[in-house]
C-alpha cells in the first residue's frame, strides 16, 4: 500500500499521540525536579529516610509493572530478584571486597537469568497457577537463604563500617546521597517504561495481556515476550534490592525476602493504576508515607491500627478504583455502560 | 510461483474421539476470494484455526506458496502471510483502536513510528478513522469486526481470513462489510471467508467450498454450489424453507 | 530406614495430610465455584482457632465441644466477606483478577490488624486442664499417634464424607454443581446465583473453619499464625487442581507426607523443601494440577 496523505482525524490522532509524548516528559522533568529539591527543603531524618523509600517503591513498583502491568503475568514472587539484588551485592562486598555499583549489575543480571530460567517453566501456568507458584517458589527462595551458611543464614550479613564514601556507596548520617540514588534508580525506572511503551515491546506485551490469541494470530511471540518482560522487571528489581542494601547497611533472609515485599512492590502500582506509566509513582507517593507514618505513629502500639490502615487503604482502592488514581485524571471519557 | 497460494492436502483434526475436520482438500488460487459456508458445527472454524496455525492437524499438510507451513505456530504464519479474523471478537480493549492496529502493523514495520504511520492508512482504509483514538473496549459491535479486519489488514497479509465478519450486522452494516472486502482484493490481498449468512457470500465469492460435518460437501462456482442437491438438503434448504 | 520408621512416616503424614486438606478444601471449593482465590483464607482459620480459644476460656467447655461453634461462626464469617467485600470485587469493569487478589489480601491484613487490636500479639493456647486430648499420644505397635491429630483426622475424613453427601445428594449441592459449571445459564433454571455464592463461601469458610478448630488443640494461636497454612493451603489447591475437591483431599494427603518425610530425612528448618519440590515437580508435569481440568 502507497503511503498516502492520512484523512484529518487520524492525522489529528497521530498528532496528538506526539504531543502526549512530549508532556509526559515535560511532566517527568518537573516531577525529577521536584523531588531534587525537595530534600533541600526537608531536613528531618526521619522525613529524608520516607523520601528514599517512596522513591525506591516507585522504581520497584515501576518495575513489577513491567511484567504484572504492562504483560499481565501478576508476580507475588518479586521478592526473590529484590532478595537476589541485596544479597548478591552484599556478598560481593564482604566477601570479596567488589564495590556495590559493581555489585548492583551483577546482582541484576543474575535476577534476570533466575527470571528467565524460571519463566521458561512458568509462563506455561495460566492465571491463578502462575501467582501461586511465584509465591511458592520466593518463598522456597527464602528458605533456601535461611539455611544457607555462608550468607549467613538467618542472621544475615553486616556491612562493615566504613567513612563515608561514594566509591562504596556508604553514608552513615548523610541521606541526601541516597535520596539521589532512589530518585536516578526511579528515573531510569521510569524511563525504560516511557521507551517501552513507545517501542513494539510496549504494544506486543499489552496485546498479550489483553488477548494472547489474537495477539498471536498477529505475529506476537508470546512466549519470548513473556520472557524478555519477565527479564527486564526482575533486572530492575534487583537492583533496588540492591540499592536496598546499600541504605540499611544490613540484610537478613526476612528483611529482604518476605512474602510482604513482593506486595509491596505491587501495590503501589494496583493502587495508581497498573499497567500506566504513572500509576506506580502515584501510588508510591501516596501508600509508602502513609504506610511509614501510620507504622511509626500507629504500629508501636503493638495493638495492630497500622494494618487496619493499610488493609482497609487496599481493599478500598481495589473495589473503588479498579483502574487507579491515574484514571481520575485521564481524560478519557468513562465507557458508556 | 505456479503453486497456488494455499493449499489444504487432506487435513483432519479430531477432538478427543470426535472429528471436527476430515479429510479435507482444497485450494485457494492468488487474487480469489473464496467462500467456506456449511451450517453450524461444520467444522468450518476449526478449519481456519488449522489454517491460521491456531491449532495443529491430527493429519494432512497445509502448503502456503508451495511450502510446507504445518509445523509453524501462529506467529509464524501471520509473518508468512496469513493474517485472520476471529469469529468472536477478539479485541486488546485496554488499548486504543490505533494501538490495535499498531500491533498487527510491527510484524512488517519493526519500528513503532513507522508501524503507527502504517496503521493509520489501513484504518483510514477501513473507514474506522473517526474512531482512532477510541479504546477498543467502547466500540459497537460492526465497529469491531472492522477493526478486527483492520488489524489482520496491518500485517500485510497475502491471504486474509475472515471468520463470519459479517455475522450479527444490519443489512446496511453488512453491505459496507462487503465494499470493503471487495477493496480489500482490489488491493491484491486474496480473501478466504467464512459465512454462513449466504445471501451476502454468495455475490462475492469467485469460487464456494462447502463443509458439512466436517467433511467436504461441494465446492464450485456460487450458483453451481446453491444449485447442488446436497448443499441445498443441508444447508440453504433449511434457510429457503425458513425465509 | 526401618519399616517402623517408615510406618511413622507415613502416620505422620496422613494425619497432618487429612488436616491440610481439610484446610484447603473450601478454598478449592470457592474456587472452583467463582474462579477468585481468596487470599484471607488463612486469616479465616485463624479465627477459628481464636473462637475456639474464647470458647473455651469463657464458656469453659472443652474444644471438642466449642467445634460446632467455630463452624458456625465462620459461616456467617464467609457469607459476610462474600457480601461485604468479594461481591463488589467481581463487579469491576477492569482488572477483575487483579482486583479480586487485592481485595481478598486487603481483607486479610484488615483480619490480621483487628485480631492483633483485639487480641494483642501474644502466642496462647487451649488452657490444658480443659483440653481433653491435648498433649496426648497412643502408641501403636512403636509408632506414636498425637491423639488431637487422630482424632483431628477423624473428623476431616467425616467433613469429606459429608461434603461429598452435600454436593451429591442435595439441592444446594446440586445449584452449587450447576453454578460452577455454568453461572450465567443457572439463573434461567431459578436458581439465585448469589444466594449460591454467599452459601458457597459459608461453606468454604465453615470448612477451614473446622480445620481451625482442630489446629486449637494441639498449635498455638496468635494472629500471624495462619500464613504458613495459608501457603500449604495454596500448594496443596494448585496441586491437586483450581477446584477439585477430591483433588484437595488427595493433594493435602501427598503434602502431608511430603513434609513427614522431608522432617525426618533434613534438618526440621527445611521441612517444607519437600512440599516445594512435590508442588513443583507436579506441575511441571501438570500445569493445570492432578485433577484441575480448568
Amino acid at each position: 500500500m502507497a503511503s498516502q496523505a492520512l484523512s484529518a482525524p487520524l492525522a489529528a490522532t497521530t498528532a496528538a499521540h506526539d504531543g502526549r509524548r512530549r508532556r509526559e516528559l515535560i511532566a517527568f522533568a518537573i516531577l525529577l525536579a521536584a523531588f531534587a529539591v525537595l530534600p533541600h527543603l526537608v531536613k528531618d531524618v526521619y522525613a529524608q529516610n520516607v523520601i528514599v523509600l517512596t522513591l525506591m517503591y516507585a522504581a520497584l513498583s515501576q518495575s513489577w509493572n513491567i511484567l504484572g502491568g504492562y504483560c499481565g503475568q501478576i508476580s507475588l514472587g518479586h521478592a526473590l530478584y529484590f532478595g537476589t539484588g541485596a544479597y548478591a551485592t552484599s556478598l560481593l562486598y564482604t566477601k570479596f571486597g567488589v564495590i556495590p555499583w559493581f555489585g548492583m549489575i551483577v546482582g541484576g543480571v543474575i535476577a534476570a537469568a533466575i527470571a528467565l530460567v524460571l519463566g521458561y517453566q512458568l509462563f506455561r501456568l495460566a492465571g491463578h497457577y502462575f501467582a501461586i507458584a511465584t509465591i511458592v517458589i520466593a518463598e522456597a527462595g527464602l528458605l533456601l537463604v535461611h539455611n544457607w551458611d555462608w550468607a549467613g543464614a538467618a542472621t544475615g550479613i553486616q556491612w562493615p563500617f566504613v567513612p563515608d564514601s561514594w566509591l562504596t556507596f556508604q553514608f552513615g548520617r548523610d541521606k541526601l546521597p541516597y535520596i539521589y540514588f532512589a530518585l536516578g534508580l526511579f528515573a531510569a525506572t521510569w524511563l525504560v517504561t516511557f521507551a517501552i511503551e513507545g517501542s513494539r515491546w510496549g504494544y506486543w506485551w499489552r496485546a498479550v495481556k489483553d488477548n494472547a490469541d489474537a495477539a498471536e494470530s498477529l505475529g506476537v511471540k508470546i512466549f519470548k515476550s513473556k520472557m524478555a518482560a519477565a527479564a527486564v522487571s526482575a533486572f530492575f528489581t534487583a537492583v533496588g534490592g540492591a540499592f536496598y542494601a546499600c541504605f540499611v547497611q544490613y540484610i537478613d533472609p526476612d528483611s529482604v525476602m518476605a512474602f510482604k515485599f513482593s506486595l509491596l512492590m505491587a501495590l503501589p502500582a494496583v493502587l495508581g493504576g497498573i499497567g500506566t506509566l504513572w500509576g506506580p509513582v502515584v501510588g508510591a507517593v501516596i501508600l509508602i508515607p502513609l504506610m511509614e507514618t501510620t507504622s511509626s505513629y500507629l504500629g508501636g502500639t503493638g495493638r495492630g491500627i497500622d494494618l487496619i490502615v493499610y488493609g482497609l487503604l487496599v481493599m478500598v482502592v481495589a473495589l473503588a478504583r479498579p483502574e487507579g488514581i491515574v484514571s481520575l485524571f485521564s481524560r478519557r471519557k468513562a465507557p458508556k455502560a | 510461483m505456479n503453486a497456488p497460494l494455499l493449499q489444504v492436502d487432506d487435513v483432519s483434526r479430531r477432538f478427543g474421539g470426535l472429528a471436527a475436520v476430515s479429510n479435507v482438500s482444497f485450494e485457494v488460487g492468488r487474487g480469489e476470494i473464496v467462500g467456506l459456508i456449511g451450517p453450524n458445527g461444520a467444522g468450518k472454524s476449526t478449519l481456519f484455526n488449522l489454517i491460521a496455525g491456531a491449532l495443529p492437524p491430527s493429519s494432512g499438510r497445509i502448503l502456503f506458496e508451495g511450502e510446507d507451513v504445518t509445523a509453524l505456530a501462529a506467529p509464524d504464519r501471520c509473518r508468512r502471510g496469513i493474517g485472520r479474523t476471529f469469529q468472536v471478537v477478539k479485541s486488546f480493549d485496554s488499548m486504543s483502536v490505533l494501538d490495535n492496529v499498531v500491533v498487527g502493523a510491527l510484524v512488517r514495520h519493526p519500528h513503532a513510528a513507522a508501524a503507527r504511520r502504517k496503521a493509520a492508512e489501513v484504518l483510514d482504509f477501513a473507514g474506522l478513522a473517526p474512531r482512532a483514538a477510541s479504546p477498543a473496549g467502547d466500540l459497537t459491535p460492526p465497529e469491531k469486526r472492522r477493526l478486527e479486519v483492520a488489524r489482520a489488514l496491518a500485517t500485510e497479509p497475502k491471504l486474509l481470513l475472515l471468520d463470519e465478519v459479517m455475522t450479527g450486522l444490519t443489512p446496511a452494516e453488512a453491505q459496507k462489510g462487503v465494499e470493503l472486502v471487495r477493496k480489500v482484493r482490489e488491493t491484491g490481498v486474496t480473501v478466504l471467508m467464512v459465512e454462513h449468512v449466504m445471501e451476502i457470500v454468495m455475490p462475492l465469492v469467485d469460487r464456494a467450498f462447502v463443509l458439512h460435518l466436517g467433511r467436504e460437501l461441494a465446492h464450485g462456482k456460487p450458483a453451481d454450489v446453491a444449485a447442488d442437491p446436497g448443499v441445498i438438503s443441508a444447508y440453504l434448504g433449511d434457510r429457503r424453507r425458513a425465509s | 530406614m526401618t519399616a517402623q520408621i517408615f510406618l511413622q512416616i507415613v502416620a505422620s503424614g496422613l494425619l497432618m495430610g487429612l488436616i491440610y486438606a481439610l484446610i484447603a478444601v473450601g478454598l478449592s471449593l470457592i474456587f472452583g465455584l467463582m474462579d477468585v482465590v481468596n487470599f484471607a483464607h488463612g486469616e479465616f482459620m485463624m479465627l477459628a482457632m481464636y473462637a475456639v480459644f474464647g470458647a473455651v476460656v469463657i464458656i469453659g467447655i472443652d474444644p471438642l465441644m466449642a467445634m460446632p461453634l467455630a463452624v458456625a461462626a465462620l459461616f456467617v464469617v464467609g457469607a459476610t466477606a462474600y457480601l461485604g467485600v468479594v461481591q463488589h470485587a467481581m463487579r469491576a469493569k477492569a482488572n477483575i483478577g487483579m482486583v479480586q487478589i487485592f481485595a481478598t489480601f486487603g481483607l486479610a491484613v484488615l483480619i490480621r490488624g483487628v485480631s492483633q487490636f483485639l487480641f494483642t500479639s501474644d502466642y496462647r493456647n487451649v488452657p490444658a486442664e480443659r483440653n481433653l486430648l491435648g498433649g496426648k499420644t497412643i502408641e501403636l505397635g512403636g509408632v506414636f499417634l498425637p491423639l488431637p491429630q487422630l482424632v483431628g483426622a477423624g473428623i476431616s475424613v467425616l467433613a469429606f464424607v459429608g461434603l461429598w453427601l452435600l454436593i451429591t445428594r442435595t439441592d444446594f449441592g446440586k445449584a452449587l454443581e450447576a453454578t460452577r459449571e455454568d453461572a450465567g445459564a443457572v439463573a434461567l433454571v431459578g436458581i439465585d446465583k448469589n444466594r449460591v455464592f454467599t452459601l458457597g463461601w459459608g461453606l468454604g469458610a465453615s470448612l477451614v473453619g473446622l480445620a481451625g478448630a482442630i489446629l486449637a488443640i494441639f498449635y498455638y494461636i496468635h494472629p500471624d499464625v495462619a500464613a504458613p497454612f495459608a501457603l500449604i493451603a495454596y500448594v496443596t489447591v494448585a496441586l491437586g487442581g483450581f477446584g477439585s475437591v477430591f483433588g484437595a483431599l488427595v493433594a493435602g494427603i501427598m503434602v502431608g507426607l511430603a513434609e513427614a518425610l522431608t522432617a525426618t530425612i533434613l534438618p526440621p528448618a527445611l521441612k517444607s523443601v519437600g512440599i516445594y519440590a512435590l508442588y513443583l515437580g507436579v506441575l511441571f508435569i501438570r500445569p493445570k494440577g492432578l485433577f484441575g481440568s480448568l
